[in-house]
């Protein structure tokens, strides 16, 4: 009995939806144009936040290049400073030996502090002399002897010479140092500020091309330090970690890809690579400390440590681009192979792994630009010590670039902010020209079966 | 002799081998390559294998345990006062190397040191000159049986390949060996910190100041281990890059995917991809330089006391980092919802944005969420940034205007720098890699599950 009565109810409602569907809609109606020009404000509204956050993102990137940009290109020119230098022979070779030993010994620091006080002869008190020797770098004496050695007739004569010259000066003459606020609350006082003015009046202040900044080792001084230890450090790095990751990544690759078995350990290393692909850098570099310095024994700061710890990190992304590009070579190139009486690893050998090549190299060169823009593990194997001499081999102690950023960031004097600025757009441009030559092999050698 | 002249040996020799064995299989041939079993070139290959591999393999083996057992040496002949203490002990280690690498004419130190400097200078010689004979005269003696064993009818090229698939395997290996490697390494440290620290009091404790005693007289805290604080940091500048990548990053792989003109894409795209290539320490200068002093003074003249080393900063730059790796993940997952979906909702009378919005996304959800605990797990283990732009201290906060610290800052912190050995400062470092190798691998796998099974539905 109830059945039937929820079955009249049920036919009931039936019959009111139906009718109310066979009503037309008066798709004129007010209601309806109201409702559609709501639904395309949305749709525009929709289009506009993705806009608005693509362009949030570029504005992000702008930004960030801007800011380093206009920090860092006051980095690659230096101000000199032209003072008359008078090569004293008493001071340089008081017995007239000429010998280079001898003139390499000289005091070449007393001869510019001595020209220095000629040119500001009224500067007695010796806080006041230790001011206006930072007028000239710490360095200078060493061009000067390079001079002199590559001329020994400059002995007995007075020149007039640019000399580097010191930190605060050099951000004076740049307009990082405001000669307007108070005096206290500058690095340099208003005689250092009057020095200044007056050598620029004389035309004796210029600001050159700074080429030690790419010929120089790190150093305390601002104006001294170089990027090309880094660089070299840099280099010996990437290079024991490609001998190490290419050759492993790509066999790894290829006996994944073309010879192993779908079994239990396949798929264990299977899982390993993906989950090593997102595994923390800074747990490599926990992995490098313990197993490198401590079980290992291998040399502190060493690029062949550095090397071998971004080795097992770039390892995972060389693996999956091999793979990527062995797979993507046809079958049929494997069968002709193999039907014509060549052994798998012939096949291998011989026709899918030159074919796969262009691909591989492109994940490879990728991978290599991860590594040199990589930190944090290289702070874990002590990469992070003060290093000045150019390292000569992959086992001497070194820094890379992106360590010596860090190290440079971490200084407290204003001179650094626009080094730090310059080696990061040195190192940007390593990158763009790695990846611009993975995206010219991709497109030279790309080829679609 | 050094590394590089004799692995070039090693290579000569390997060449020379090859140069034979190849001769010797033309010799047996008589002119005729079908007398063969293989080509000559397998023959050559095959004596290379049996002269290199051997030698290298033995040289690998060689370095692992040469350095420690050295050390032991030379550690067993110490006295026994130095023995007892391990702060003692490192720093006569220490000088004994100094002395051995010939230098150390500054220190003051006993006699026994100065010995056992002279001693571990003359133990590396000897080990090196060891290492030169052995190897050499194992890539020979392989050289030598090989070269004896080649025969016209011998199978070298199955040889060869055999060997070739073995190497293979052995390189794929190496994925795993890096996975135990770094489990046991953080373990073996971690066990030993636990030894020293109770695991309760560092994994609940609420308080972090690492700073202990180095000297047993000197006057210090007893320094606190609970990690607690250290998280709670780590996730709030999460959540700040989250707060920044994810709706930055979804808009953006939606505006790309379905409203861009070929011509914007083509630009905007690998614009885009250039914020992924960027190196964390460039964001981390961004972040300290730039991003931080600008928000400390906007917020002075808004009246907030925003810290030079807040949050926010270091979480805004991280979201910038985040972004291209949000948006290429879910433009994958959202390129892979099949097109009947769509057509059949636009058919239905639907707007675009209401096809994304309603259709799409619901159906790439899971797709998306997995994308998005990637990019958490990126964010929680990153550390140039917040190792250059956040704090050091461990405040148990929210507020993204305050400094904070992060599980990374003070792995780097306590690891970087002077650091003693065994001391529970240096060994609480490891304990935190550990964790943070655990929360980043569950991340991972649960992500990497749910985006599988996301793509099996759709297949």
């Amino acid at each position: 009995m109830t059945d039937m009565a929820s079955l009249m109810e049920d036919r009931a409602a039936a019959k009111v939806i139906s009718d109310n569907l066979r009503k037309p809609v008066d798709w004129d109606s007010p209601k309806i144009a109201r409702n559609i020009k709501k639904r395309y404000a949305a749709e525009r509204r929709f289009k506009i936040y993705g806009l608005v956050a693509i362009c949030l993102a570029l504005l992000a990137l702008c930004t960030l290049a801007l800011s380093i940009g206009s920090k860092g290109y006051s980095a690659f020119y230096q101000t000199y400073v032209q003072l008359e230098v008078t090569f004293d022979p008493a001071v340089i070779d008081p017995e007239g030996t000429g010998d280079p030993e001898v003139i390499g010994r000289a005091n070449f620091d007393g001869l510019i502090k001595q020209a220095l006080r000629d040119r500001f002869p009224d500067v007695t008190s010796r806080s006041e002399k230790r001011n206006l020797y930072g007028i000239v770098s710490g360095g200078a004496s060493y061009d000067l002897r390079e001079r002199v050695l590559e001329n020994p007739s400059l002995i007995g004569q007075t020149r007039s010479i640019w000399l580097i010259s010191g930190d605060d000066f050099d951000m004076l003459n740049k307009g990082y140092i405001d000669a307007d606020v108070e005096e206290g609350s500058r690095r340099l006082n208003d005689q250092e500020v009057s020095w200044y003015n007056e050598l620029v009046e004389a035309g004796a202040v210029e600001k050159q091309f700074h080429t030690r900044f790419f010929t120089n080792g790190d150093s305390r001084e601002p104006e001294l330090a170089g990027i090309w230890g880094a660089a070299v450090g840099s280099f010996y790095t990437l290079i024991v970690t490609l001998a190490l990751s290419f050759p492993i990544g790509v066999l790894a690759a290829i006996y994944l890809e073309e010879f192993a078995p779908r079994n239990r350990f396949t798929q264990i290393v299977e899982v390993n690579i993906n989950n090593l692909a997102a595994v923390p850098s800074i747990v490599f570099g926990l992995l490098g400390l313990e197993v490198y310095l401590n079980v290992m024994h291998l040399p502190r700061s060493a690029p062949v440590v550095g090397g071998l710890t971004l080795a097992l990190m770039t390892l995972p992304t060389i693996i999956i681009a091999s793979r990527a590009a062995i797979k993507a070579v046809p079958p049929s190139i494997r069968q002709a192979a193999l039907g014509l009486g060549a052994s798998p690893v012939q096949t291998v050998t011989h026709h899918v792994l030159p074919l796969a090549m262009p691909g591989i190299l492109t994940g490879t060169i990728i991978g290599m630009a991860q590594a040199l823009g990589e930190t944090a593990p290289l702070l874990m194997i002590g990469m992070v010590a003060f290093i000045v001499d150019i390292p000569g081999g992959a086992l001497d102690p070194a820094t890379v670039l992106p360590v010596q950023i860090y190290l440079w960031a971490d200084s407290p004097e204003r001179a650094f902010v626009e080094k730090t600025s310059a080696a990061i757009m040195v190192l940007l441009a390593f990158l763009v020209l790695m990846n611009g030559l993975a995206v010219y092999l991709r497109k030279k050698f790309e080829r679609k079966w | 002799m050094s590394l590089s002249f004799l692995l070039l040996a090693v290579a000569a020799l390997c060449a020379l081998s090859f140069y034979f064995g190849r001769q010797r299989a033309v010799a047996l041939s008589g002119g005729r390559h079908s007398n063969l079993h293989s080509l000559p070139v397998h023959y050559g290959a095959y004596t290379a294998a049996w002269c290199g591999l051997p030698a290298l393999a033995l040289l690998l083996i060689w370095y692992m345990f040469q350095g420690s057992v050295i050390e032991a040496l030379i550690i067993s002949d110490l006295p026994q006062e130095i023995l007892g203490d391990s702060g003692r002990l490192s720093l006569a280690l220490n000088s004994i190397s100094q002395i051995a690498a010939g230098g150390g004419e500054h220190l003051t130190v006993s006699p026994e040191i100065v010995d056992a400097g002279r001693r571990l200078a003359n133990l590396q010689t000897i080990a090196n000159a060891a290492l030169v004979v052995v190897m050499l005269s194992v890539a020979l003696a392989g050289l030598v049986l090989s070269y004896r064993r080649i025969e016209a009818d011998m199978r070298a090229r199955n040889n060869v390949e055999r060997i070739s698939r073995a190497i293979m395997i052995v390189c794929s290996a190496i994925a795993i060996l890096s996975t135990v490697g770094i489990v046991f390494s953080l373990m073996f440290e971690t066990l030993h910190f636990f030894s020293k620290i109770n695991p309760l009091d560092f994994l609940f404790g609420l308080e972090w100041s690492p700073q202990t005693a180095i000297r047993a007289d000197q006057v210090a805290s007893e320094g606190a281990f609970g990690m607690i604080p250290l998280f709670v940091g780590t996730l709030l500048i999460t959540l700040i890059a989250m707060c920044v990548a994810v709706p930055v990053g979804l808009f953006s792989a939606i505006y790309m995917g379905e409203y861009a003109a070929p011509k914007f894409r083509a630009v905007a795209k690998p614009a885009l991809e250039i914020l992924a290539g960027v190196p964390t320490v460039v964001y981390g200068f961004f972040a300290a330089l730039t991003v931080a002093p600008f928000l400390r003074d906007n917020g002075a003249m808004l009246g907030l006391d925003v810290s030079s080393e807040s949050a926010l900063a270091a979480g805004l730059v991280m979201g910038i980092m985040i972004i291209p790796f949000v948006s290429s993940l879910s433009d994958d997952v959202m390129s892979q919802v099949p097109k009947s979906l769509r057509d059949g909702s636009y058919a239905l009378g639907a707007t675009k944005s209401e096809t994304i919005r309603q259709v799409i996304f619901p159906a790439a959800l899971p797709g998306i969420v997995g994308a998005v605990l990637l990019a958490v797990s990126r964010a929680i283990g990153e550390t140039m940034i917040v190792v250059m732009a956040a704090g050091l201290a461990a405040n148990m906060t929210v507020n993204p205007l305050q400094a904070v610290t992060t599980v990374t800052v003070q792995i780097v912190t306590l690891l970087v720098g002077d650091q003693e050995f065994d001391s529970a400062k240096t060994l609480s470092a490891f304990a935190l890699g550990l964790v943070l190798f655990l929360v980043t691998l569950g991340l991972n796998v649960f992500a990497l599950k749910v985006v599988q099974k996301y793509r099996e539905k759709y297949d």
